[in-house]
């Protein structure tokens, strides 16, 4: 199996694993239970705390466990929401290709009366600095921006967004679940107030993450029941997973250059022989993106069935088809940056870890224009293409 | 569970009766590129039987299966049988079909159905409106 599919999901580190074994096998007690054995968990949550601080250069106390990534956007937005309705401003600036964690807490609380703007993200992918400075008006009380995007792996200029967020005094959200562990992110630096992380995405345990928001900047529980994480999140937590999560994120922040040398060639690779297939195109940006990330469109076929025959060829990936997101439209992504509905219907993201080896890029490579070629030989479109039918987009 | 049932699979991996036919006797072409799926059928037909027919679909792995499997119910049968063809035909033969990909097999059926109209059409032969559903707006676009 060749696994090109980081972006979904991580395989665990072996050193992630270890540090979870020890509070799944002994250390069960309750971190809220006054005895000795409860308070030895309750001294293992907060090393993780302050590890996963450490990584972000924020204070521990700056750090809120949550269930994941998700999960900590809904409760960024809407406690950032709440503080601005008490001071009667209820717009917010994002763009049109976040997370659907964001942008469908967004579209909540738009039904609730709230502004919201959708700032264009260019057929680059990327948002400038300056049109969040041209959006953000009088009654603005947060932006949220992706660090980078999840789909095209695009990335943004946060630092001086953040910087812009607080010259003018508007809270600044970035939904940085692929950023983290993958390239450079502190919060002081980038001017971030809140931050959203989830562990499974740097070889972490899966249903763990983190909110961090600057101190100063209160947080609403989305969850009742209980004074856990200073009671800003109720219920007991998952400590095996927050472990693994800080070590996970220790091992990929020690490591983020040394893997970051290791993927971004075959990152070039992939994109160079992937550019080699007529009428595709990469999306986004190709130097302001996450290492790990590949994107392509192919004209002429449609994604799930691109995806079930690079499964029988052992190759794992995803893509922006309608078909495989159960919905009828194609990635809001692909959309959002130009790519016409039939174009974006035969998109392919391939996205690597420091796991991956030259050779395995060069067999997708090869499936890739094999399957690619064999779908065209049966599309109806693809015939209508090359007859002059219809002209080429890409 | 898999996604899709053997059937569909096999459907997919080996898709029977894809190409094109020279000078065919009816073509139907259904769907849209902006929802993903296009399905073409040619037919050729001899003596009122569908002497060969063949397909081109872009899509998902249902939409080829479907095309597949329903080129394989019409083939060899009379033109009246062929009209007969349902979806639910379709999605049965292929063992069933995810509920959001049943329309996959609708489409089959218009692809079918849009082929023998044009075969009708062609020929100056008589046939009730009320058999061949209107295919000109999707209705999977529409929404």
């Amino acid at each position: 199996m060749i696994y090109l599919d980081n972006a979904a999901t991580t395989k665990m580190s072996k050193t992630a694993v270890e540090a979870m074994l020890p509070y799944l096998e002994n250390w069960y007690g309750n971190p809220s239970s006054l005895y000795s054995f409860g308070q030895k968990s309750k001294e293992a949550l907060e090393s993780a705390r302050e590890r996963i601080a450490a990584c972000l250069g924020a204070d521990p106390k700056e750090i809120t466990f949550t269930s994941g990534g998700s999960e900590a956007d809904n409760q960024a937005i809407l406690s950032a929401a709440i503080l601005g309705e008490r001071k009667g401003k209820k717009h917010i600036v994002s763009t049109a290709f976040e997370h659907h964690a964001v942008l469908h807490t967004l579209e909540k609380l738009k039904r609730e009366g709230y502004e919201i703007t959708l700032l264009d993200v260019h057929p680059s992918g990327v948002v400038t600095p300056e049109e969040v400075a041209a959006a953000i008006r009088p009654d603005t009380c947060l932006v949220t921006i992706m660090f980078a995007n999840n789909e095209i792996g695009t990335i943004q200029p946060i630092r001086e967004i953040g910087a812009i967020c607080r010259e003018k005094g508007v809270l600044f959200h970035t939904d940085a679940v692929q950023a983290v562990g993958h390239v450079p992110v502190n919060v002081k630096e980038d001017n971030i107030d809140m931050l959203s992380l989830s562990a499974h995405k740097f070889h972490g345990p899966k249903g763990t993450g983190v909110l961090y928001a600057r101190r100063g900047v209160r947080l609403f529980s989305l969850i009742e029941g209980g004074a856990q994480e200073r009671g800003k999140r109720a219920g007991t937590e998952n400590l095996a997973a927050i472990a693994g999560m800080a070590a996970a994120l220790e091992e990929a922040c020690g490591a983020l250059e040394e893997n970051r040398r290791r993927i971004l060639p075959l990152r070039e690779r992939l994109i160079d022989g992937l550019s080699e297939i007529p009428h595709g195109a990469l999306n986004g940006d190709r130097e302001r993106r996450l290492p790990g990330n590949v994107n392509f469109c192919f004209e002429g076929i449609e994604g799930e069935s691109l995806l079930l025959l690079l499964d029988d060829r052992g190759v794992c990936a995803s893509s922006g088809s309608a078909c495989t997101s159960g919905s009828l439209d194609p990635s809001h992504v692909l959309l959002a940056i130009g790519r016409p509905h039939d174009v974006a219907h035969g998109s392919l993201r391939l996205t690597l870890s420091e796991g991956n080896t030259a050779e395995e890029i060069e067999e997708t490579i090869g499936a890739v224009k094999e399957v690619v070629s064999y779908l065209r030989s049966m599309s109806p479109v693809w015939r209508d293409l090359e007859e002059g039918k219809k002209e080429h987009l890409l | 569970m898999a996604l899709y049932s053997e059937k569909v699979m096999d459907h997919f991996r080996n898709p029977r009766n894809v190409g094109v036919l020279e000078n065919p006797d009816g073509v139907g072409e259904v769907g849209n590129a902006k929802c993903g799926d296009i399905m073409k059928i040619y037919l050729k037909i001899e003596n009122d039987v569908i002497a060969d027919v063949k397909f081109e679909t872009f899509g998902c792995g249902s939409a080829i299966a479907s095309s597949s499997m329903a080129t394989e119910l019409i083939k060899g049968q009379p033109v009246s049988e062929a009209l007969k063809l349902t979806n639910k035909a379709v999605a049965e033969a292929l063992d069933g079909l995810p509920a959001h990909k049943l329309h996959c097999s609708v489409l089959a059926e218009e692809a079918i159905k849009a082929a023998l109209k044009d075969y009708y059409d062609k020929n100056g032969i008589a046939y009730d409106p009320a058999d061949f559903p209107d295919t000109e707006d999707c209705e999977h676009c529409a929404l």
